[in-house]
């Protein structure tokens, strides 16, 4: 087939609703399905504004609004962020590293229905009293919430589950099925990311499941774990929770990151800077990130001596975190930057992130982590790093891969007002939640003292405008999809491999076993120019 | 097409090239997290133990119990003499050392079953404290761990019986040999932590 008769072909939709073992198709599956969830939490997010908008109890009742924070933050988090780069991760790992699909295309789709039953199961605890002890579950009020928080956490250990099977999946395609010339150090930077992240979730993951069957043991068959009064000890369920979740946000913004050292070079017409600093220091982020996990139980009543060395730990992950800044900021640097959408997203990414990275390092300092310790400064440093971070990285990368996933061109204009809409809502939901915490203002509660009502009032009609956001871009997705413009195969004249194949790929991805002889970004140098001049029509320029 | 199933062959060319075999490597990740899993039993075990020793662990039976480990022992033994056994052709050999893995495995399991007895006719159960509670959350996950290698022991020697087995399709034994003997490891962990230290 052409690529005129691949793109004029009517998508065949009913694939998306199988057990279909493309990589593609699962990875559609997968964008489309926690694109959906993206929508719930944020419909949860919006529930609470709306409570929040005004001190004073308006719409939801403290147990309401205590099990919809919860289920906001665990939708977000375990149906959106990590699975959403599942899907990124399963469509582009086999385009970029010339393979024709994953190592294990059954458990590949296996580990997408595992995920949509732990995300229907968590649906359907909502209905059973609702998990309401917050994302992290701390016992001893975990033991004795409602019934719904154990469904909830059988959800938790399904979804975790999927995205192990996701972390073998992609380690081993990635180790066993580059093509001829794809060495480790011509691998994309998003592949990297995405070793970083699966050896996280290797590593972690199976400790969060730990803790959450001894929570289900404790609450259903009478194990005392955490019960105080037996010599349970919940101080070890924290340890447990956040050794599992500190690395979890590195897991939410790995792959992120990986995002952005795609498209900056490609918009900036430039190499990339430092490709192997970037590639190392994401692994440096894994190993680091294992070390760090009690920077969250400062007020823990730890032995204070064992407060410093993770102090320092966390600091010192700012460091290869740094080195990823500064070598995307010199990869721009002089470039021929054009300012597309997946670009514009990518630099509200570098802002954001930064703020959000840098109060990170404040809360690493253990006299300030207690000054604002369980106050709205923690809700705005993590909504800066997975909101104005990740979610910034997400929309990026959405963006950037539009044309090839479809084949067709997203429409500019729609995609800047969607940025723009974004990227003020951002700020205007989350900055004054740095203030509303120095100030003293308690998170996870429905009410407040009345000196806290504009700042809140500020964060609601952010988040009004974060809600409305989504509209152009769905629109745009929606209309793009039936009647955008024939993209071609390299609308952006990427180098890395999956630029090197029709728009949408062909079943077994390349029509012949690609052959690799240059780096993914060697945009000047003579091979990198010779490859594009080969292999990519100069299109949309 | 030609290209297409020639391209097919070569689908995991890099893995050829570094001599890795993909579903063994994917089988390594996997134990990787489950070391990561027990870890976390472990770790909790370890934690209750060092800050709230108690004298319950003198109910516990270390002679039965070591009995059983020299079992499970001896039945990776078996499975490494089985691998071996496939690997020159001889399928008939393979069948009967899986035989003598699901014997032990299943003395294993009855011997731990036996222990749980006692102990909770002594009073240590499920409930009874945190040690009880850590100690019989770890080894019945360890337990299960060896249920599911008997079941799976079970399968290979079924199909070992009906010819599915020869020296150059002997991956599906080398997968279970990796698993089991990561099972018996672990076991070996469990037993000096529970019972020696
Ligand atoms: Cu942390």
């Amino acid at each position: 087939m052409t690529n005129e008769e691949i793109m004029t072909a009517p998508i065949r939709w009913r694939r998306y609703f199988k057990w279909n073992t493309d990589h593609k198709v699962i990875g559609v599956q997968y964008l489309v399905t926690t694109f959906i969830f993206f929508l719930i939490g944020g419909v949860l997010a919006m529930m609470m504004r709306a409570e929040l908008a005004q001190p004073g109890k308006d719409i939801l009742d403290g147990a309401q609004y205590n099990a919809v924070m919860t289920n906001h933050g665990s939708v977000m988090i375990f149906l959106w962020i990590i699975p959403v780069f599942a899907g990124f991760a399963n469509y582009f790992i086999p385009l970029m590293i010339g393979a024709e699909d994953m190592a294990f295309p059954n458990l590949n789709a296996a580990s997408y229905f595992t995920f949509l039953l732990g995300g229907l199961v968590m649906m359907g605890s909502f209905f059973l009293g609702g998990a309401n002890t917050g994302w992290t579950a701390y016992v001893p009020l975990s033991i004795i919430a409602p019934d719904g928080q154990t469904i909830w956490a059988v959800s938790l250990i399904l979804v975790g589950t999927s995205s192990l099977m996701g972390a073998i999946n992609f380690m081993t395609t990635i180790v066993t099925m580059r093509a001829p010339g794809m060495t480790f150090w011509r691998l994309p930077l998003f592949v990297w990311g995405m070793i970083a992240t699966s050896l996280l979730v290797l590593l972690a993951t199976p400790v969060l499941t730990t803790g959450l069957i001894l929570v289900i043991l404790d609450r259903v068959a009478g194990t005392v774990f955490f019960d105080a009064n037996a010599g349970g000890d919940p101080i070890l369920y924290q340890n447990i929770f956040w050794f599992y979740s500190h690395p979890a946000v590195y897991i939410m913004i790995l792959p992120g990151m990986g995002i952005i050292s795609e498209i900056f070079p490609v918009f900036s017409r430039k190499s990339i800077f430092g490709y192997r600093m970037i590639a190392l220091s994401s692994l440096a982020i894994s190993v680091l990130g294992l070390t760090v996990w009690a920077h969250h139980m400062f007020t823990s009543g730890l032995n204070p001596g064992m407060r410093v060395p993770f102090m320092i730990t966390s600091m010192i992950i700012a460091v290869p975190t740094g080195v990823k800044m500064f070598s995307w900021l010199a990869t721009i640097w002089d470039g021929k930057i054009s300012f597309t959408t997946p670009m514009i997203f990518a630099l509200g990414f570098i802002s954001l992130f930064v703020i959000g990275g840098i109060t990170g390092i404040f809360l690493a300092a253990i006299p300030f982590n207690i000054h604002v310790h369980d106050t709205y400064f923690i809700v705005a440093h993590l909504h800066f790093v997975l909101f104005g971070g990740s979610v910034s990285a997400i929309y990026a990368g959405v963006y950037y891969w539009f044309p090839k996933i479809t084949g067709r061109m997203y429409n500019e204009t729609l995609g800047k007002i969607h940025f723009g809409m974004n990227f003020v809502g951002t700020l205007l939901t989350y900055l004054p939640m740095f203030l509303a915490g120095m100030l003293g203002m308690p998170r996870r509660v429905a009410d407040y003292a009345p000196e806290f009502t504009e700042l809140n009032l500020l964060a609601t009609l952010g988040g009004i405008l974060l809600a409305f956001s989504t509209i152009p871009f769905l629109y745009n997705v929606i209309v793009s999809l039936a009647k955008g413009e024939l993209a071609g195969s390299n609308p952006w004249r990427g180098l890395t491999l999956e630029w090197q194949t029709s728009s949408p790929p062909p079943e077994h991805n390349f029509e012949s076993s690609p052959l690799v002889t240059s780096g993914p970004y060697d945009y000047g140098s003579a091979e990198g120019a010779q490859e594009l001049l080969e292999l990519a029509p100069a299109a949309g320029d | 097409m030609g290209s297409q199933t020639s391209a097919l062959k070569d689908h995991f060319r890099a893995g050829g090239e570094l001599g890795i075999n993909h579903i063994k490597l994917g089988m390594w990740f996997f134990i990787a997290s489950e070391v990561m899993f027990f870890g976390g039993l472990i770790a909790t075990f370890l934690n209750f133990k060092i800050n709230s020793p108690t004298l319950e662990g003198e109910l516990l039976d270390v002679t039965l119990v070591g009995i059983n480990t020299f079992i499970l022992l001896g039945s990776s033994f078996a499975v490494v003499l089985g691998l071996d056994a496939i690997r020159q052709d001889k399928p008939r050999q393979l069948a009967f050392y899986l035989g003598i893995t699901i014997v032990l495995g299943v003395i294993f399991l009855s011997g731990q079953v036996f222990e749980f007895r006692s102990l909770a006719a002594e009073g240590l159960t499920l409930t009874s404290s945190v040690f009880g509670s850590s100690f019989f959350t770890m080894t019945s996950f360890h337990g299960l761990h060896v249920l599911i290698g008997v079941l799976w022991a079970s399968r290979n020697f079924i199909k070992t019986l009906r010819g599915g087995y020869s020296s150059s399709t002997s991956i599906g034994i080398e997968l279970f040999g990796i698993y089991w003997h990561f099972v018996d490891i672990v076991w070996i962990i469990l037993f000096t932590v529970i019972y020696l230290i």
